[in-house]
Parts: structure tokens; C-alpha cells; sequence
């Protein structure tokens, strides 16, 4: 105690540390948002109205929407699956430990390595030039692009999303793969279950909560890239992401409160996949106990 | 078991290979620079251009302020909340959750609209302005991952008794926080300061909304004007993020021994 008394000191001081996180988040987050969902419902004379929200029923918007949902969710339960049977293979497959962290090492390198890289990466791969086209051409005599696939297309932009989404999937998951103990599956062998059984009684139910959470973070995190989508097809793929930066940038549909009610659509569709997270993990888990 | 073995290799060959030929391919790509043998043509090519070292640099100055930006925010109020206000939990874990269910394009466009060059806070205004923005755009954008980074490192300390022990030896908050607890939790620091550095640094999307000279936009801009840089970029940047991440996980070997001195 080197000056003044303490009591009188410790409030402004908590306060005072709590204080510049509080003022971050309401400066960056909450006003932002509000910011965009005030504008939202405003005319451009600053008056309440719906309109904004009835012009994203156009066609266009529309489809941008209805494909980035697809892409969201192909890339988000096409991840969580091959995510959860890898680590499954890995973990449960009692492959060598060394292994075991040499995948996740590399799954904290993958799920980062996103954005215009990897669009790169994929290019360079599964372009009409990328090594594994040419393979194919010249020793398969199977040629891609001919047969229907296009780099720059719905299954394309999946295919490329998982490189991060899988590894994604593997870091949350993994802790809940380990909780299930060896003895849960021992006491079903000794119940007479088979294998199936125990994962279809025991195993998977136990993992639906996580596996449910990981998938919208999935969603979400696929729902609101962009910087992957632009570099591989500049602004040519009509997905909602593009759409709005091009709004952003020089007011594409030049109406600045479609703009926003663009925006605050991806919001609501974000928050209604944690929302069915959330729903569906606090019933999990009242019969989990 | 045998079966089961067999299965489990097969699935984890088949993962590998995804994600393994993209970077095999993209490598061999970066050779091809010069017709008819592999060279680092592409490389020299992308070393040799000012605007990798500038943009770069730029991404690199704006990641370190962001990592300052970040523990200055969420240390303090983590170690409070933690210590004093257990109530406020719940608050800041939605907080720190709001960035991963809030897309960073709608944030930057509420940035874009609310501070304006005709706001009462005009981040825009100004190169240093749009700068500090950008900075607290990443941490936000990293907020989720540095306070589960801090909020883990501080759960493996008793920072109630490291609290107690100092106050009784006469040292106040700012010494308490500055020369006890954060050299605890150095390691957790350390690692989120990583994870940020790798999310930021080839960060696209707001940095190209906010017209500045950044890592990311740059990449985009070669990725529409050359064939093999790209691909050369690409292999740099995974070095890159390896390089992040691998220091975590060299920093996480340490972290027992930090945790186990308390106990």
C-alpha cells in the first residue's frame, strides 16, 4: 500500500481495466451493427420504412443469398464429416501419437492458411493449368474442365473452402473425441453391443452437441469469407459476400439501405445457425447429465 | 481390430493426400516460371518487387500494433473480471463471440458508415486515422482468439493468490498486473499473439474496403496480373502462417512448467 488507502482506490480501478474492453466492443461491435441495422429500416430522408427489406426480394439477391447458403452449408457438413472421421481414424484408430500431433500442428496451419493463398494454392491445383488438371489430362486422358468441373463453380468453391473447413472441424472436435472414454465402449462390448451399436447409442449422441457447434462456426465462418471467392473468380461468382463488397465499394445496387438490409440479412442467417446451435445443445444436453 | 487399423490408415491417406497434393502442386507451379526447367525465377520475381517488401511491412507493422491493441484490451479486463466481477463472465464471452457470428465484411461496413470523414470520430478522414481503424478492426476480428488464449492462461495460474501475495509485499494494480501476472501468462499471451499475427497478416477484406496498402490487397492485385507469382506468394505465405503456428506450439512446451510453479 504506497499511497492512499485502498477501499477508496479499488473500485475506479476495476472499472477503470474493464473500461477499454467495454468501449472497444461498443465502438467496434455493437454500434457498427446497430449502425447497419438502424440504416436497415431507414429511407434516404431518414424515415422509418421496409422497404430495404422488401428490395432484397429481387431475383438477384435472391440467388446470391441461396448460393451462399448452399456453399456455406455443402463446405460446413461436407468439413464436419470428413473433420470428425479423420480425427475419429486418428484418435479412436489409435494411429502413432507423433502422428496424432503432427496433424494437429498441421490443422492449426490449415485452418489459418485461407483467404487469397489458398485461392492461389487451388488455382495452381485444380486450374485449367493446376498440376492435378494436367495429370489427368496427359496421363489419365481425363480431361476436367471438359467433363463439367469448373474451378470457378458451386463445387469448386466447396472444394476449396474444405482445405480450411476440415482442419477447422479437427481442432474443436478433438477435444470431444478424446472425452470419450475407453471404458464406455468396453462396458457396451461387455452388454453385448456391437460396434455400430455403441456409436449409434452411445458415441455419436454424445459428440452431437460439439459436432452441432462446430458445424455453425463452420457456416458462419464459410457465410462470411469473401477474400478466398474474389481472388479465385473476381467478382464474377454472384454469392452475397461479393455482392455487398461491391456495394461497399461503389454502391452496386445503388440504394445504400438495400446496402444494409444486405448486410443485416447475413447477420440474421449467422445468428439463426447459433441460435439452432444453441437450441439444440441446451436439449442435448438435459439427458447428456 | 485388424479391419479397424486398416480403416483408419486409409481415411488418414486420403485426408493427407487433400491436403497435401494443393501444395505440392502449387509449389511446382511456382518453378515453372521459366519454359522448359523448374527455377526460383518466380521468387526472385516477387522478392525484386518494392511493393512485396512495402505492403508487407505495412501488414507487418499493422499485425504488431494489433497484437499491443489486444493484450492492453483484453489482459486487464479478463484478469478483473476473472478476479472481482465473475458476473461479467458471461458478458464477455458473448462478447468475444459476436466476431465469429458478425461477418468482418457487415463490420467494416458499419466502420465505413459510422466513421466517416463527416462523423464525430472521422477515422477515415486521415491515412494515420484509417490506419488506427484498421488496427482495431484485426482486433477485433482476433478478439475471440486472444481472450480464450489469455482467459486459459490465466485459469492455469491461481491469480487470486498471486494477487494476495503481491498486495501484502506492497506492490499496486499496475505492478501486480505488469511484473506478476503477465509474465505468467506470457506463454498464453504469446500464442494468441501468433494466431493474430497469422490471421492478419494476409488479411484481404478490410484492408482493400479501407484503401490501404496492405499484405492481402497486394496479393490480390498480383493474383490478376501475373501467372506465377501467385502460386510462388502462396508457398511464401504458408511459410509463413507454419511459422506462426509452429511457434505456438514451441511456446506451448513451455507452458506446463509455468503453470506447475504455483500450484
Amino acid at each position: 500500500m504506497t499511497t492512499a488507502s485502498p477501499p477508496p482506490r479499488r473500485i475506479p480501478w476495476d472499472a477503470l481495466a474493464v473500461a477499454p474492453f467495454i468501449l472497444f466492443a461498443v465502438m467496434f461491435l455493437f454500434l457498427p451493427t446497430l449502425g447497419i441495422v438502424g440504416a436497415a429500416f431507414t429511407d434516404r430522408a431518414g424515415n422509418f420504412t421496409l422497404d430495404n427489406i422488401f428490395g432484397l426480394f429481387t431475383d438477384q439477391i435472391l440467388a446470391a443469398y441461396w448460393i451462399s447458403i448452399r456453399i456455406s452449408g455443402a463446405s460446413a457438413i461436407l468439413g464436419a464429416l470428413i473433420g470428425l472421421a479423420i480425427i475419429l481414424a486418428i484418435i479412436r484408430g489409435r494411429l502413432p501419437a507423433p502422428l496424432r500431433s503432427a496433424v494437429m500442428t498441421f490443422s492449426g496451419v490449415a485452418s489459418n492458411f485461407a483467404g487469397v493463398p489458398l485461392a492461389f494454392a487451388f488455382i495452381a491445383t485444380l486450374g485449367r493449368l493446376g498440376l492435378v488438371t494436367i495429370i489427368l489430362r496427359t496421363v489419365f486422358g481425363f480431361d476436367m474442365y471438359r467433363s463439367g468441373f469448373n474451378l470457378l463453380s458451386f463445387w469448386g468453391l466447396t472444394l476449396t473452402y474444405l482445405y480450411f473447413q476440415i482442419p477447422l472441424m479437427m481442432l474443436t472436435i478433438a477435444p470431444a473425441v478424446d472425452g470419450l472414454k475407453k471404458e464406455w465402449n468396453e462396458a457396451a462390448q461387455m452388454l453385448g453391443a456391437s460396434q455400430w451399436q455403441f456409436w449409434r447409442y452411445i458415441g455419436l449422441p454424445i459428440l452431437w452437441p460439439s459436432f452441432l457447434g462446430t458445424l455453425s462456426l463452420l457456416f458462419a465462418n464459410a457465410f462470411g469469407a469473401i477474400a478466398t471467392a474474389w481472388a479465385l473468380t473476381g467478382s464474377n461468382l454472384n454469392i452475397v459476400t461479393v455482392l455487398l463488397y461491391n456495394q461497399i465499394r461503389g454502391d452496386a445496387l445503388q440504394n445504400p439501405g438495400l446496402g444494409a438490409a444486405l448486410a443485416l440479412g447475413m447477420i440474421v442467417i449467422t445468428s439463426l445457425a447459433n441460435v439452432i446451435y444453441l437450441v439444440v445443445a441446451a436439449r442435448a444436453e438435459r439427458w447428456m447429465k | 481390430m485388424k479391419a479397424n487399423k486398416f480403416w483408419a490408415w486409409l481415411t488418414f491417406a486420403l485426408g493427407a493426400a487433400y491436403f497435401i497434393v494443393p501444395l505440392l502442386a502449387t509449389f511446382e507451379f511456382s518453378l515453372r516460371m521459366r519454359r522448359g526447367e523448374y527455377s526460383f525465377d518466380a521468387y526472385a520475381s516477387v522478392f525484386a518487387d518494392p511493393y512485396f517488401a512495402s505492403s508487407f511491412s505495412y501488414s507487418v507493422v499493422i499485425g504488431l500494433m494489433t497484437i499491443v491493441v489486444g493484450i492492453l484490451v483484453v489482459v486487464p479486463a479478463v484478469y478483473f473480471v476473472r478476479l472481482r466481477m465473475p458476473w461479467l463472465r458471461p458478458l464477455m464471452e458473448f462478447i468475444t463471440l459476436l466476431p465469429l457470428v458478425i461477418p468482418a465484411l457487415v463490420l467494416v461496413y458499419g466502420y465505413i458508415r459510422l466513421y466517416n470523414s463527416s462523423s464525430i470520430i472521422p477515422f477515415t478522414g486521415s491515412a494515420l486515422g484509417t490506419d488506427i481503424l484498421l488496427t482495431c478492426a484485426y482486433v477485433t476480428l482476433a478478439l475471440p482468439y486472444m481472450y480464450r488464449a489469455v482467459d486459459n492462461g490465466m485459469r492455469t495460474i491461481d491469480i487470486g493468490t498471486l494477487t494476495e501475495a503481491a498486495q501484502i509485499m506492497g506492490a499496486n494494480q499496475a505492478q501486480i498486473i505488469g511484473r506478476i501476472i503477465l509474465p505468467n501468462i506470457l506463454v498464453a499471451i504469446l500464442s494468441g499473439a501468433f494466431l493474430t499475427f497469422a490471421i492478419v497478416i494476409g488479411e484481404f477484406t478490410i484492408a482493400s474496403l479501407l484503401n490501404r496498402p496492405a499484405f492481402g490487397p497486394y496479393l490480390v492485385g498480383i493474383g490478376t496480373n501475373r501467372a506465377y507469382e501467385p502460386a510462388a506468394l502462396a508457398i511464401i505465405s504458408f511459410i509463413i502462417t507454419w511459422g506462426a503456428m509452429g511457434m505456438i506450439n514451441v511456446l506451448g512446451r513451455f507452458a506446463p512448467r509455468t503453470s506447475a510453479r504455483t500450484d
